[in-house]
This record gives structure tokens, C-alpha cells and sequence, in this order.
């Protein structure tokens, strides 16, 4: 095999690659926000969300955001990445808007008693829904890439949901050079992905790149973890259920995707740079949603939470 | 054909990927050509696709598949949508990443092999600088292979790797080769294309993949992988020494800052350049050129910018901003036009209704379109043209198309930012046809409209009347059709000459393709306005029965009029009258949540603020005719 990945070494701004990638963001941001009468930006405090905002801020400076940002907040998120969301977001001057689902905190949901299809249903697909038509966005941009996963290769750039945000594989518009067909029919809205045609790769020599803060839990530190089922989780509070036997042990880890704690899966790593983290994922060229315990169910499952109106 | 693809690797390499870092490809062949597996293959061997992935490809298999299970089967690595598993072929245009050795990205976009979906590979076709070509060597050229470099072409594409497949079951032969490569030159020749590379392949074994071919050295020429990098933009396709062209997207407004933010599609731009907007009118000077909120000396194509000018000139989303006209070839001008000679590629499932209004969308702007004459449809093996009524999805015909005002577009061959536009169905807000332009057939400073010897006085004074527009807004149920009615009556008994023109008349025939959101509504207004304008012209008095909920369409309506000639009326009538009324039952539909913008319920209504005439719903109808002819000063 050639070795053509590009190197830690070939990491130097401006890369001409990430340029265009920028550029064409910035493009489809401009292009929603001129389009849509009530777009808002989906930020779910990972590492795509803070090169999305990165991206937000370019694309209309020197002006703000032109648009609110919203989290939907499922309350199992880890602490650091709330307390990294309201510092960003004061920093910023961002319009943010956090929503949870208060049937399902009613209700008690979590991921152990009402499994993890159920919960994640209930809490972000659910909630997501709510938050959308409360504030009646008619777009919403995600930090959504081609490359995350085999069934998204398809994924359009403004992809078109149906009323209650059904997604339509037959309804999906044809996308020609730059021109967006952002015209909605009665109840439709749009999903926007301006970071389409970024890889994995491509976020984090941009994080480098452009200096972008990201939460600390992308780096290994000694974190409290057990082992469950061959996938480590770290217990980031006292709501986790152990089980008979099972404390929390300090080891040496990092999160290659972050999101519900008790839904994330951790690696050993040494990586506690941004240099190192890069030179770690030449080397284990495993897909970023290996250690997203939702999708685990193959290739396909993803594309049927999409109809349902998962991201 | 000349050849400019260059294949040593030295400092223009460097050049180019500065320039052009992303490459985007194309690829495109029959079903079963091997193309899934061509594509997995240089994915796979220049460490594309994550470890994961390949174990997938390794363990899964396909019904029929005879490769051995813990090998990689190369076409599942570009697998995808479910339904796509069950059917066994491509449904869609999938985009996947390549890292080119040179440090380059390619972005492959995988159109579909079937035959009726010319309109996905004319989308992956349309951003594409490369095509792949894939032909089955024990098959031959066939008619999918002429239909692919048809649609190639007419998008634009302009250089086409030819990869002769599965070269192994011919025995890796030469003269088999050559005989492919010699009717793919004439089959090519007919296109105006840069560069057409001819490669024996086997994408199963990798031979001429990524490595050269040992049993086919009798091949000296590229792999697809080296042809692949050693790509360079023919003259036509350098963007950056095109004249500039820069479609506003949005307007950027800070504190003492006004700045126009859209993406370089062709060309430079300095601060100082002369430009001029919609290239019509005067030239105005750019003062500064913005990224990232930071100025810079200078932008070109595919950079995202914020311009600010010297003059004080309201730019808005959908403006063109290009370089002046002096020096340059008169196509290099795209001077407003509101008629154009265009090749469209029907993607719609309803087939193209001639004379209906469509909405199309060129870059950011908007603008109503319709076709009025359908010269043919092209016959995509054969090239050859023919007749046509309509078209269907999937065929690609040249037709005439006429805006509703003068725009800015380029020929497509020229810039398919700026020559490539949608069509869009008014009701369904689907795509319905890719269009490309040819040439403008009519620019907008060559028509003023003839001055004809009756006129509008002349046709009055023998009905012996003065023409008026009598406008009547309200909420559904106000009584307006009522009132309408009434008074129409009386002035046809009085002898003049009247025409109503009612709000559900119209939906059924002139406005029928329009639904009831906003920016249906405004046309629809538009649409009466411009009637009755015609009718006024013709001597009639004109009552117009119309909800036109929104102040701003009536206030539009009103613009197309001399002052004293419309009458804006009000019926104001109070919303528990006309809810009790209901007389065509679409309150109870709105409650129920069946009919969404219905005015008043789902949607508001704007009462006029100076009406001319304020007439009260719930009260006597002949009060309110009373009220009416005093305004239009006829006596009973
Ligand atoms: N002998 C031979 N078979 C090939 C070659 N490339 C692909 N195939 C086979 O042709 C069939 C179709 O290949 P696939 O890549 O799925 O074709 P697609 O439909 O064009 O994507 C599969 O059985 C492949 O193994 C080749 O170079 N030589």
C-alpha cells in the first residue's frame, strides 16, 4: 500500500485542502442564511460542532452569528462538555438555546431503564423534534460528514425533511454545482451540512490548523473507567449502575467522539497533544463511530434513525 | 484533441495543488462494468477508508460473489443505502474521499449504472473536472457508454479517463485493447473535450490501478491513479483567469460596515477593481476585499469573500457582481437578458409543461421562468436531435425559456456558476429540470414595448367611461365576492363596460400552479395586478375580489398604477361574523388543521392602513355599493 495519507508533517497552515474545504462551507452557511427565513445551528459540544461554530463565525464576520445555536441536552452528557458549551457559548456572544425533553425526564428515561434505542429515541430524536418546531426553524445546520459512515456517502448537503421531519430517500433533491434548491413546500424544512466533504482527518488538522478550542476529553488523561463488555465507559458521576464487582479504575484515555457518557466508549491512549493525537490516528485507522455504542448495529441503522429524524 | 495532461511529478505538481487542491471526479459505467470495484480498490491502496471498514469488506459478501470470504471484496467498500443492498445496484450519487499522493483530494462521485438515471450522473457530472469511464473489455463499447459521454460533456466535464476493464478475461491483450481505444477516440471526438486518456485496466487483479502492469507492458501511458494526479485545468476551466464574476448571497451588516458576502466563482478581485452590478448601469469601484473579516489583497475563484464598494449602492442576495464589459469578448458581458437559448436535463417526475411558470434559481438568485417553445430532445446514444413536445425525466432537450425580468446568466461553456440554473415547480418547490445556457436570445435594452395608435383613451372614450381598479381585500367570508357582485351589476345596468375578477377564478385557470404560502400569495397578487392593469388599458372598470392578506404584495399591486386609476377598498368585517359565516366551510378545515394557511387562522391578515374605502362587512350590501360608485364617480 502507498503510504499517501497525509503526514503529521504535512500539517502546516495554510493547507490548501482545508482552504477549499472552509471556503465551502462558508459557502453553504451563507447560502441558509440568505435562504431561510429561521435557521438555527445544531451544537452538540463535539469536536465537528466547535469547527462548525469555528466556521459560523468566518463565514459572517465581522458581523455575529446571524442565528440562535441549539443543544438538545439529553442530561447524561459529560459535565465537561456542559461546562464547555456555557463558557464557549458567553464567550462567543452566541443566542443559545438548550432544550431536553421534559416528557422524558418526566418520565425517568435513561439509557439503563429503557434501553439504548428507547432512550436515545425518546431523548434526542424526540427532543430534537420538539425543539425544532417550538422555535419553528425552517433550517437547521449539523456538523454532519460524508465520511462518517458508509449509508451517509449519499447524504446530500441541504437534505430535505418531510412534515415531522421525516427524511425521504425518493424526496432527496438532486444538488447541481452551487446552486441549493432551498425552496420549501408547506411544512418541509431543510438540514444543512456545511462540513459534507470533510473527513475525520480533515476536522482535526483543522482544529490544529486554526487553533480550535476543543473539550479537554479529546485528550488522555488518567479518567475513572470500567471496563463494561469489552467497552471502557468512563463514570463521569454517581448515576451510573455498577455492577456487583466493578469500581471505576484510573487508566490512561481519550475519546475519539463524545457524547452520552454512559453511550461512549473510551480508548487507552497516550495522546495528550494535539501532534500526538494526530500521529495516534494514522496509526489506528479505525472508523470514528466504532465507539459510538448506538450505531454498533451495522451499516444500515443509521439510515433507519435518519427517517425516523435522527440527525 | 490535444493532449495537456502532464505525467512528471516536479514543482507544477506544487502549483497545482495550491491552486486546485480538490479534484472532483466522476465515475461512471454499466452495471457490473466493475466500477464498485475500481473505486474500492483506489480507495483501499492509497489508505482511504478506515480499518473497519475493509474488515467489512473482507467478511461480507454479496449473494453470487465468488470471492473468497477474509479477501477484500473491493465493491463493498463503497456500499450504501439499504435499500441499494436489496436491489443490488447504485440508486444515487454517493461522494467518498480520495487522498492523491500528491497530497491532492479527490472527491469521486459515484453515479449510478442503470439508464434511466442520466439525471444522477448529470448531477455528479456537473462539479466533476475528471471523468471516469469504465468499459468492460468483454463486453465492448456500448450504448451506455456513448450516453455517459454524452452527459459528460454537455456538463462540462472535460477530460475523460478511459479505463478498459477487466483487461484478465481478454487475456491482457493488445490488440483487443487498441480496438477499444480506437472507437472511444471517434466516439469521443464528437465532444469538444481536453483530454481523453485510454487505460488498460484490471480492476479485480489491480493491474494499471495504482501500479503499472506487468503483463501489459506492452501499455506505456498512466495509471488511473497517476492520470488521476497528473491532472491539470485546460485553459477553459482556469477560473482564475476568467473575468470575475461574484453572486451576492448575503448581505453583511455591522456597526459603519455594509458588505456583500458571496463565493468568487470566476476570476480575481483586488480592492480598486471597477465593477459593475448585474452588468448593467454604472460602473463602481471595489474598496475592500474581506475573508475571514480580515482584508486581503486580493481573491479568486472558489474563495469566500465580503466585498464592500466605494459608491453607496444597495446590493442585495442574488446580484452579480462582474468585471466591466470594456476589453472583454461581448459573451464575456453577461449583459441582462430576459430570453435564453438552454439545454435542460429534466429531472422532474412530471414531464416539462410548456407555458407553465417555474421558479429558477441560479445561485442565490430567484427569478420566475417559463418555457416557451421546446426546439428538441436529443437522443443521448446517437446524438442525433429530434422533435419534441415535451420532456420527460430523464431526457435532455434544448428549449427557449423567457424570466420575468432581465438577469445576468453566462453561456454555461463559459462558467457553469454563473450558465448553470434550476427549475423549480412552484407547488411542490421540487427540482424539476438542470438547465444549461446556451446564449441569450433577446437582451432586455433591445425590447420597449411598441407604441400602438389606439391607446388607452381612445378605447375609453367609445365606452365613454374612465377606467379604474377597484381593489376589495378582506378575510375569507368578508362578503367581498358579494359586494363585487353587487356593484358589477348596478354599472352593467348603468352601461359600462366591467369585468370581476374574482380570487378563486383565477386559482382555477391564470394561478392555478400556485399554492397559499407567502411567497405563492405575492405572485398571485402580482399576477391580478398585472391582469387588470391590461384590463384597465383596455377601457374596462376592473373590480378585483381578493383576500391579498399582506400589505406589502397590496402595496406592489398599487406601484403598477397611476395615481387616481386603483381604489383600495376594505371590507372589514369582524372575525366571529365571517367565522360563523364559513360559506365554503374553510374555517372548520383550518381548526380541524387541514388547511394551513388559512388566512386569519394559520396565517394573519394585514389590514390596510389607508384604504381608500372602508366598507363595513356585516352591513347593508347596497351601503357599501353606494360607498363604491361615489369613489369611482358614477352617479346612479
Ligand atoms: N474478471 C474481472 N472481473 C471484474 C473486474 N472488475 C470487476 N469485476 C467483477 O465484475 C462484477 C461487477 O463488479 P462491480 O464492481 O460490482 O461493478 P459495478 O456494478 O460497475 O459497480 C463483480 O463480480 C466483480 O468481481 C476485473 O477487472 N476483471
Amino acid at each position: 500500500m502507498s503510504a499517501s495519507t497525509p503526514s503529521v508533517e504535512s500539517v502546516q497552515a495554510p493547507d490548501p485542502v482545508l482552504d477549499a474545504l472552509e471556503a465551502e462551507a462558508i459557502h453553504v452557511f451563507r447560502e441558509a442564511a440568505g435562504a431561510f427565513r429561521r435557521p438555527v445551528m445544531l451544537y452538540s459540544i463535539g469536536k465537528d460542532s466547535s469547527v462548525l461554530l469555528h466556521l459560523a463565525v468566518k463565514a459572517f464576520a465581522p458581523s455575529k452569528v446571524p442565528f440562535p445555536v441549539l443543544h438538545i441536552d439529553t442530561t447524561w452528557k459529560f459535565r465537561e462538555m456542559i461546562a464547555f458549551r456555557d463558557r464557549v457559548a458567553a464567550e462567543l456572544g452566541l443566542d443559545l438555546r438548550v432544550h431536553t425533553n421534559p416528557d422524558g425526564v418526566a418520565e425517568g428515561v435513561t439509557p439503563f431503564t429503557h434501553g439504548t434505542h428507547e432512550y436515545t429515541r425518546i431523548m434526542k430524536t424526540v427532543a430534537l423534534r420538539q425543539a425544532l418546531d417550538a422555535g419553528a426553524y425552517d433550517a437547521a445546520f449539523g456538523g454532519a460528514r460524508r465520511d462518517e459512515e458508509r449509508s451517509r456517502a449519499k447524504e446530500r448537503v441541504f437534505s430535505l425533511r418531510e412534515p415531522g421531519h421525516r427524511w425521504e430517500p425518493r424526496k432527496q433533491r438532486p444538488e447541481f454545482w452551487r446552486t441549493a434548491n432551498t425552496q420549501l413546500s408547506e411544512g418541509q424544512t431543510m438540514r444543512v451540512f456545511p462540513m459534507s466533504n470533510w473527513t475525520e482527518l480533515d476536522v482535526w488538522r483543522y482544529v490544529k490548523q486554526e487553533q480550535i478550542e476543543v473539550v479537554p476529553l479529546y485528550f488522555a488523561k488518567p479518567r475513572p473507567v470500567v471496563d463494561r463488555d469489552g467497552q471502557l465507559i468512563m463514570i463521569d458521576d454517581d448515576r451510573y449502575p455498577l455492577r456487583d464487582g466493578e469500581t471505576p479504575e484510573m487508566r490512561n484515555v481519550r475519546f475519539r467522539t463524545l457524547g452520552c457518557y454512559p453511550l461512549t466508549a473510551a480508548v487507552e491512549s497516550t495522546a495528550d497533544t494535539m501532534d500526538d493525537l494526530l500521529a495516534e490516528m494514522l496509526v489506528d485507522r479505525r472508523s470514528e463511530r466504532s465507539g459510538r455504542l448506538i450505531d454498533g448495529e451495522g451499516g444500515g441503522s443509521m439510515e433507519s434513525k435518519k427517517t425516523e429524524g435522527y440527525f | 484533441m490535444t493532449t495537456t495532461t502532464d505525467f512528471s511529478t516536479d514543482d507544477a505538481a506544487l502549483v497545482a495543488l495550491a491552486e486546485h487542491p480538490i479534484v472532483r471526479v466522476v465515475a461512471c459505467g454499466s452495471v457490473d462494468d466493475g466500477k464498485s470495484t475500481l473505486i474500492g480498490r483506489l480507495l483501499a491502496e492509497t489508505d482511504s477508508v478506515p480499518d473497519d471498514i475493509l474488515d467489512y469488506a473482507r467478511n461480507t459478501r454479496r449473494s453470487g460473489s465468488t470471492i473468497p470470504q477474509g479477501e477484500i471484496d473491493y465493491s463493498m467498500l463503497t456500499d450504501g443505502l439499504e435499500a441499494e443492498h436489496e436491489q443490488g445496484i447504485t440508486i444515487d450519487v454517493a461522494y467518498r474521499h480520495l487522498y492523491l499522493p500528491s497530497g491532492r483530494r479527490a472527491i469521486i462521485a459515484d453515479a449510478p449504472g442503470h439508464e434511466q438515471y442520466t439525471r444522477n450522473m448529470s448531477v455528479a457530472a456537473s462539479t466533476a473536472d475528471i471523468a471516469i469511464l469504465l468499459v468492460d473489455a468483454a463486453r465492448g463499447i456500448r450504448a451506455q457508454t456513448h450516453r455517459h459521454l454524452t452527459v459528460c460533456a454537455l456538463m462540462g466535464v472535460r477530460t475523460v479517463i478511459v479505463a478498459i476493464n477487466k483487461m484478465d478475461a481478454v487475456d491482457f491483450s493488445h490488440v483487443a485493447f487498441e480496438g477499444f481505444a480506437g472507437d472511444i477516440r471517434s466516439a469521443a471526438a464528437r465532444f469538444d473535450l481536453d483530454d481523453v486518456v485510454v487505460i488498460p485496466v484490471s480492476a479485480l487483479t489491480g493491474d494499471n490501478v495504482i501500479e503499472r502492469s506487468e503483463r501489459m507492458s506492452w501499455f506505456h501511458g498512466p495509471t488511473v491513479l497517476e492520470a488521476l494526479t497528473a491532472w491539470r485545468p485546460s485553459q477553459i476551466e482556469d477560473h482564475a483567469a476568467a473575468p470575475f464574476r461574484l453572486p451576492v448571497q448575503y448581505v453583511v451588516r455591522a456597526d459603519d460596515f455594509r458588505g456583500y458576502a458571496g463565493t468568487v466563482v470566476s476570476g480575481t478581485v483586488r480592492p480598486g477593481d471597477k465593477v459593475v452590478v448585474n452588468a448593467r448601469g454604472a460602473t463602481t469601484t471595489v474598496d475592500r476585499v474581506l475573508i475571514d473579516g480580515v482584508d486581503v489583497e486580493s481573491a479568486r475563484a472558489d474563495q469566500a469573500v465580503v466585498l464592500t464598494l466605494q459608491t453607496e449602492t444597495d446590493l442585495t442576495r442574488g446580484d452579480l457582481v462582474v468585471a466591466p464589459g470594456e476589453g472583454l469578448a461581448e459573451e464575456h458581458f453577461p449583459r441582462p437578458a430576459t430570453a435564453f437559448a438552454v439545454d435542460l436535463v429534466w429531472t422532474g417526475e412530471e414531464e416539462l409543461r410548456h407555458g407553465r411558470s417555474y421558479l429558477l434559481l441560479a445561485g442565490s438568485l430567484a427569478v420566475p421562468a417559463v418555457v416557451t417553445a421546446i426546439r428538441n430532445r436529443r437522443d443521448v446514444v446517437s446524438g442525433e436531435e429530434m422533435a419534441a413536445r415535451t420532456l420527460k425525466m430523464n431526457d435532455i432537450g434544448l428549449v427557449e425559456i423567457a424570466t420575468d425580468t432581465a438577469v445576468p446568466l453566462d453561456p454555461y461553456s463559459l462558467n457553469r456558476d454563473t450558465g448553470g440554473f434550476l427549475l423549480v415547480e412552484r407547488v411542490s418547490r421540487d427540482t424539476v429540470a438542470a438547465g444549461l445556457v446556451r446564449h441569450a436570445l433577446r437582451r432586455a435594452h433591445n425590447v420597449t414595448p411598441h407604441a400602438f395608435s389606439v391607446d388607452r383613451t381612445a378605447r375609453a372614450t367609445l365606452k365613454n367611461q374612465r377606467p379604474k381598479v377597484l381593489w376589495l381585500t378582506g378575510l375569507p367570508g368578508a362578503g367581498k365576492s358579494t359586494i363585487a357582485d353587487a356593484l358589477e351589476r348596478t354599472l352593467h345596468g348603468l352601461g359600462m363596460h366591467t369585468y370581476v375578477l374574482d380570487g378563486d377564478g383565477v386559482r382555477t385557470g391564470l394561478n392555478k400552479d400556485l399554492g397559499f404560502t407567502p411567497e405563492d400569495r405575492a405572485e398571485n397578487v402580482r399576477r391580478v395586478a398585472e391582469t387588470a392593469k391590461l384590463m384597465l388599458d383596455a377601457g374596462l372598470i376592473v373590480v378585483v375580489s381578493l383576500v391579498s392578506p399582506f400589505r406589502g404584495d397590496r402595496r406592489a399591486a398599487k406601484a403598477l398604477f397611476d395615481e387616481g386609476d386603483f381604489i383600495e377598498a376594505w371590507v372589514d368585517t369582524p372575525a366571529d361574523v365571517v367565522v360563523a359565516r364559513d360559506p365554503k366551510g374553510l374555517y372548520a378545515k383550518a381548526k380541524a388543521g387541514t388547511l394551513p394557511n388559512m388566512t386569519g387562522v394559520g396565517q394573519g391578515y394585514e389590514p390596510p392602513e389607508n384604504a381608500d374605502v372602508v366598507l363595513d362587512g356585516d352591513g347593508e350590501v347596497e351601503t357599501s355599493v353606494d360607498q363604491l360608485l361615489r369613489a369611482l364617480d358614477v352617479s346612479r
